[in-house]
């Protein structure tokens, strides 16, 4: 193996950098799941009898299901037992501004860079922070509250707005639909909630930093967000863990709802803790995120850059119900080392003249292994739904693999369906091609990977684009956009 | 004072022993011919030049400008004006061709000691030297040879070439694949770059390119050696044996 | 595929061939007896495919095979119209009628210097050194080149010496027709040396009138650096049916295009295959075709990528109405070898009508693992937007539409370099879309009182 391929593979591998432990006093249940520990969860959170209901059907309905086999992964199976389900900074009284926060928390979350502290106002970022399983603070909130939006913590939209949380919950994502998110359902901590009403444009990019931090905990946020009729919003996600050599779980679900011309634009920087070179360690990253365009010419896009989880399993997806409606899903995962991604998006059109467009972007390095496995369904009254998905693969270095599954179900002749797939190298040969132009090796591998993300990078904002790029381990300033 | 001086160049390239001993010595001005049955070695020189890391040079010396050639990184001698033409050019998906000559050309420019090109100056270049290859805009706001026909990657290759101004520019096959008119465009590129302090190794399979790109010197490899040198006539003489008749001199030696 | 029933297919051929051998087949050159040999063991052994066969999964050849063929002992009255309906400019002309060279019809007289065009006959009676090539193609998957071979008379023989760079337009026209319903099985050898450079359009037509059968077998030879563009010009009438098997090998830095154009036939099946067998070789597959009616067009193309650097590009394009069907297989070998393989495979279907179906399937198969391989697929109808623009801009449905289809198919007409033909077809495909658009006009309209409309 020649010296480019080991400059790309170190650039991949930048050690990570969010692996510290915060010392600090937790509120934890005893391990293990059953009916118990389902009411605890719901008393400390002091939930409405409706809720620890919704939650102990969930509970049964999990225990009659099985863990899904059929993904592309390979890892011990969780022992549901072990873990412990609720974690949280011991509570000491009802915060009201930022400065009450624990200074310990505080600190954490400044050493992730997270714009949690009030001078970050300039940047148009409000912040909710979610540590482990507990929402411990939500910036701007009274001014988003002038226009009517609600962001807060999902525990407080049960506390303040239960008919909205009664109404949307599990609207999208039944507590049904598969064995983790009905484990969710079950026994969800926290996570956040947003709510645009009618005609409102979210003012700022609202946004969400989830940390594990606990021993043997797993975290189960819950995500939900709606926009009424003509509303938009763009919301950001970021995820980090502590470098632990047993395997943790994070198993979420988002639920997202656009009425009749909403629009709602969901990005994620996923870093959970991939684990070491060996594979030793690691989150386990199983998620349902699903989007439900309800009213006509509704928009959702996800965009998502996966770089971090030892195993992730997820497909962001849309459901397309609202005539003229539209899905959009931009991806780019990373597999290094050991890890392995499962990952992709469903596109269902049920309405007519609706659009989706799929754009993944897998890179494999080490012994990564990176699947897409995407599906695009259209319905009998779908008149004229279009999609156009594009699948790219990369992959560095010889001992990784990428594989591709996309899967088309058409009931409609009127469909127009477009599908377009690659694999290749970052070969020694692009490299050397930069270079013989006079271009340095490291600008070169930069512009690379950066011109294969390049359609996903886009879709981000500022911001996060930015970290996008941090993460990939590789400065891709200047030749993106 | 020489501009390329090959001594005793060995190079291997996967563990096999492919050039066995070349010397050659370019003077400013001149166009040598590098010519070859397939395997004798032809594209390990002009690679091996250009230092690319497959191939791995065992012993031998190489003077650049009186400075050692085999010292210097890739981009080094890029920057210094060693400039290849690939056989086949690679292409760089969602890098956009202006933005990567732009790059190319402020980096040998700094190490020239000249100031960064601003956008509008680096257009006003690129474009002139556009119309020499008979490049159209829309090849310079694509993807580094991505979706490029065969001949519109050679003519990348030369406009590259035109816009970088190397001191010395090896062609790599540069005919291969192409049809009668991209070739003729490729080497009228190459013949307007001819100058009295700019060099050209050209690398050939067929005797078909030097009747438009005419060299000073015919050099014949086989098997990792230089078995003949001449004028641009020993070209016409192969033209017409064939390559047989020196493979076959060379199994009796 | 051998069962009972098929063997019952069979014998009406094999009776057919039998009357070829023993009447006017008779006097043939060892060389042509022996591959006559050949093609009638491996069709023997082999007989017609069935849908139960991988390639012939939806081509389903029943309406061909119960047909009883004969071999045209006649010829259609008065060739000469149809001849010029299709000629080109300043071509190169040799005419094949029924499956034999027709002088008569023939216009030989400006062949340019390095290059040889004639009857494939006579070449092989003058044992002709390019005939060496005839019969490289692999007729194992193939039963109609099979049948071919058995049959084997006549055809066309095209070489270009090395070093020619051939401007004339080579044009050779296979014209199938007369009393009775007729078949044919031309052969068509191209051999082009080193560095040469050619094109050659082969016009497939068939006579009004009974339906006919075109059985054709190309087979190019492509050498170094050499750059040939052959176009398959395919115009059956509504009844014709049409196999062409086409091989070519490509040597190193040698380049062949083809581009396949249909506008017409019953059943039309099209196998294309390239052996990319020289390092740097390069083949472009491009297709377009307008299948109606209940019509079936299927294009199997198979591309063998046996050595490095090599470069393929496939685009086919298909515009279907009434209750037409198409078939699409594109199957890209890459060799352990062939590093560096670039191969893009493109497929689309325009359907016009909600009746109209398509198959598309893409196989790849690779062993090397430094490679890049891009496939894509897309279905669907006219899109609606553009229509309205079009309209909102003041063009009527049918000027829209047209544009629109014009814009569609001239991704790959445009591609064809011999002015001439170019536009025959681009009039051709609109002609016959016109037809189409009456149709559905009068099949939509309500008859106003006491008028009479025909249908179905």
């Amino acid at each position: 193996m020649s010296t480019s391929t080991d400059v790309i593979e170190q650039l991949a591998t930048t050690d990570y950098k969010y692996g510290f432990v915060t010392d600090i006093e937790q509120d934890i249940a005893p391990k293990g799941l059953n009916e118990d520990i389902v009411r605890l969860i719901s008393s400390k959170k002091h939930e409405p009898e409706w809720l620890l209901e919704w939650r102990l059907r969930a509970f049964r309905t999990w225990l009659r299901m099985e863990e899904p086999a059929w993904q592309n992964v390979q890892y011990d199976r969780v022992d549901y037992q072990a873990i412990s389900y609720y974690a949280a900074p011991k509570e000491k009284k009802k915060l009201n501004s930022m400065d009450e926060v624990d200074p310990e928390i505080r600190a954490t979350f400044d050493k992730l860079g997270i714009p949690l502290i009030e001078q970050q106002m300039l940047a148009g970022v409000a912040v909710d922070a979610v540590f482990d399983s507990v929402s411990v603070a939500t910036t701007f909130r009274s001014k988003l509250a002038e226009l009517g939006i609600i962001f807060c913590s999902f525990s407080e939209a049960v506390k303040d707005h239960p008919e909205l949380v009664r109404q949307y919950l599990g609207s999208v994502v039944p507590h049904t639909d598969n064995f983790f998110a009905a484990l969710n359902s079950a026994i969800f901590s926290d996570g956040s909630f947003v709510f645009v009403p009618k005609g409102v444009t979210c003012p700022m990019e609202l946004s969400t930093y989830f940390r594990i931090n606990a021993k043997e905990t797993g975290q189960f946020e819950r995500t939900l967000i709606i926009c009424e009729d003509g509303a938009s919003v763009s919301y950001l996600e970021g995820c980090t863990a502590p470098k632990r050599d047993e395997n943790q779980l994070h198993a979420a679900v988002v639920e997202l709802v656009a009425l009749d011309r909403a629009t709602i634009k969901y990005s994620t920087v996923q870093n959970w803790y991939p684990g070491d070179k060996h594979g030793v360690g690691g989150i386990y990253n199983f998620v349902t995120k699903r989007g439900h365009c309800r009213g006509v010419a509704s928009k959702i896009t996800w965009t998502q850059v996966e770089t971090g989880s030892a195993v992730t399993w997820k497909y962001p997806s849309c459901i397309l119900q609202g005539d003229d409606s539209v899905g959009e899903f931009y991806s780019v995962a990373v597999t290094n080392n050991r890890q392995q991604a499962d990952t992709g998006t469903k596109m269902i059109h049920l309405g007519r003249n609706t659009r989706s467009t799929i754009v993944s972007k897998g890179i494999s390095a080490g012994q990564g292994q990176n699947t897409y496995r995407g599906a695009v369904k259209i319905g009998k009254h779908a008149t004229n739904a279009r999609n156009y998905s594009q699948c790219d693969s990369l992959l560095i270095g010889d001992r990784c693999g990428a594989h591709t599954f996309p899967y088309l179900e058409i009931k409609n002749t009127s469909a127009k369906v477009e599908h377009e797939a690659s694999t290749s190298k970052v070969g020694e040969d692009q490299i050397f091609y930069c270079e013989q132009r006079g271009i340095s090796k490291e600008d070169a591998i930069s512009m690379i990977v950066s011109g294969f993300c390049k359609e996903v990078f886009r879709e981000l904002p500022m911001e996060f684009a930015v970290e996008a790029q941090k993460l990939l381990g590789i400065s891709l300033e200047g030749s993106v956009g | 004072m020489s501009l390329l001086s090959i001594h005793d160049l060995h190079v291997t390239a996967e563990g096999k022993h492919i050039l066995k001993g070349v010397s050659l010595d370019i003077q400013p001005g001149e166009v040598h011919a590098i010519m070859g049955p397939n395997g004798s070695g032809k594209s390990t020189l002009a690679r091996a030049l250009s230092g690319h890391p497959g191939y791995a040079v065992t012993s031998g010396r190489v003077l650049f400008n009186g400075e050692d050639l085999l010292d210097m990184d890739p981009d080094e001698r890029a920057r210094k004006g060693v400039f290849m033409a690939f056989q086949y050019p690679v292409e760089i998906p969602g890098v956009n061709n202006a933005y990567f000559l732009k790059a190319a050309l402020n980096a040998v420019r700094k190490e020239r000691g000249l100031d960064d090109l601003d956008a509008i100056d680096f257009m006003a270049v690129v474009k002139e030297k556009a119309r020499l290859l008979e490049m159209d805009d829309s090849m310079l706001q694509r993807s580094v040879n991505e979706g490029f026909s065969g001949g519109e990657k050679k003519r990348n290759e030369i406009f590259h070439m035109a816009v970088l101004e190397p001191t010395l520019g090896i062609l790599d096959e540069t005919d291969s694949g192409l049809d009668i008119d991209a070739l003729r465009i490729v080497s009228h590129g190459v013949n307007t770059l001819r100058r009295e302090d700019r060099s050209f190794i050209v690398v050939t399979h067929y005797q078909r390119l030097l009747n438009y790109i005419v060299p000073d010197f015919v050099h014949v490899l086989s098997e990792g050696c230089v078995v003949r040198s001449g004028g641009c006539e020993l070209a016409l003489e192969l033209e017409e044996k064939g390559y047989g008749w020196i493979e076959a001199g060379e199994a009796r030696a | 595929m051998s069962t009972a029933t098929l063997d019952e297919r069979q014998a009406p051929y094999l009776a057919e061939l039998d009357r070829f051998l023993r009447g006017r087949g008779d006097a043939a050159p060892a060389r042509v007896r022996t591959l006559r040999e050949q093609g009638l063991a491996r069709f023997q052994s082999m007989g017609f495919p069935s849908t139960r066969d991988e390639a012939w999964r939806f081509t389903n050849v029943q309406a061909l095979t119960s047909t009883p063929f004969r071999l045209g002992d006649g010829v259609p009255t008065n060739p000469m119209p149809l001849v010029q309906r299709v000629a080109l400019p300043g071509a190169v002309r040799l005419v094949l009628l029924n499956g034999r060279f027709a002088p008569e019809l023939s216009d030989l007289s400006a062949v340019p210097t390095g290059l040889k065009v004639g009857s494939l006959a006579t070449a092989l009676a003058q044992g002709a050194p390019e005939c060496s090539h005839l019969g490289e193609a692999p007729m194992d998957a193939h039963p109609f080149a099979a049948l071919n071979t058995a049959f084997l008379e006549d055809g066309a023989l095209i070489a270009i010496r090395k070093g020619a760079v051939i401007d004339t337009p080579i044009h050779i026209v296979v014209i199938t027709g007369g009393t009775g319903k007729t078949m044919v099985h031309p052969r068509v050898l191209l051999v082009a040396g080193e560095a040469s450079q050619a094109t050659v359009s082969l016009t497939l037509l068939t006579s009004a009138g009974e339906a006919h059968y075109t059985n054709l077998v190309t087979e190019a030879v492509i050498g170094e650096q050499a750059h040939i563009e052959c176009v398959l010009d395919q115009r059956g009438t509504e009844g014709a049916f049409l196999t062409s098997n086409l091989h070519v090998s490509v040597a190193r830095q040698g380049t062949f295009r083809l581009r396949t154009v249909t506008l017409g036939g019953r059943i039309v099946r099209n196998d294309a295959s390239a052996l990319l067998a020289g390092e740097g070789a390069h083949v472009d597959f491009d297709g377009v075709y307008l299948v109606d009616g209940s019509g079936l067009v299927d294009n199997h193309t198979t591309i063998d990528h046996a050595t490095p650097h090599c470069t393929s590009h496939e685009l086919y394009k298909g515009i279907l109405d009434g209750k037409a069907r198409a078939v699409f297989n594109g199957r890209i070998i890459v060799r352990l070898d062939a590093q560096k393989t670039d191969a893009k495979q493109t497929n689309r279907a325009l359907l016009l009508s909600n009746d109209a179906t398509i198959n598309s399937n893409p196989q790849l198969e690779i062993f090397a693992d430094d490679v890049k391989c891009t496939h894509g697929a897309a279905v669907g109808q006219l899109d609606d937007e553009a229509l309205f623009y079009l309209r909102a801009r003041g063009l009527t449905e049918q000027a829209a539409r047209d544009l629109l289809i014009h814009a569609y198919a001239g991704e790959v007409l445009g591609r064809i370099s011999v002015p001439g033909l170019r536009q025959q077809l681009e009039r051709e495909l609109f002609r016959q879309l016109e037809r189409d658009l009456a149709e559905h006009t009068q099949a939509g309209a309500v008859p106003a009182a006491g008028a009479t409309v025909d249908q179905e």
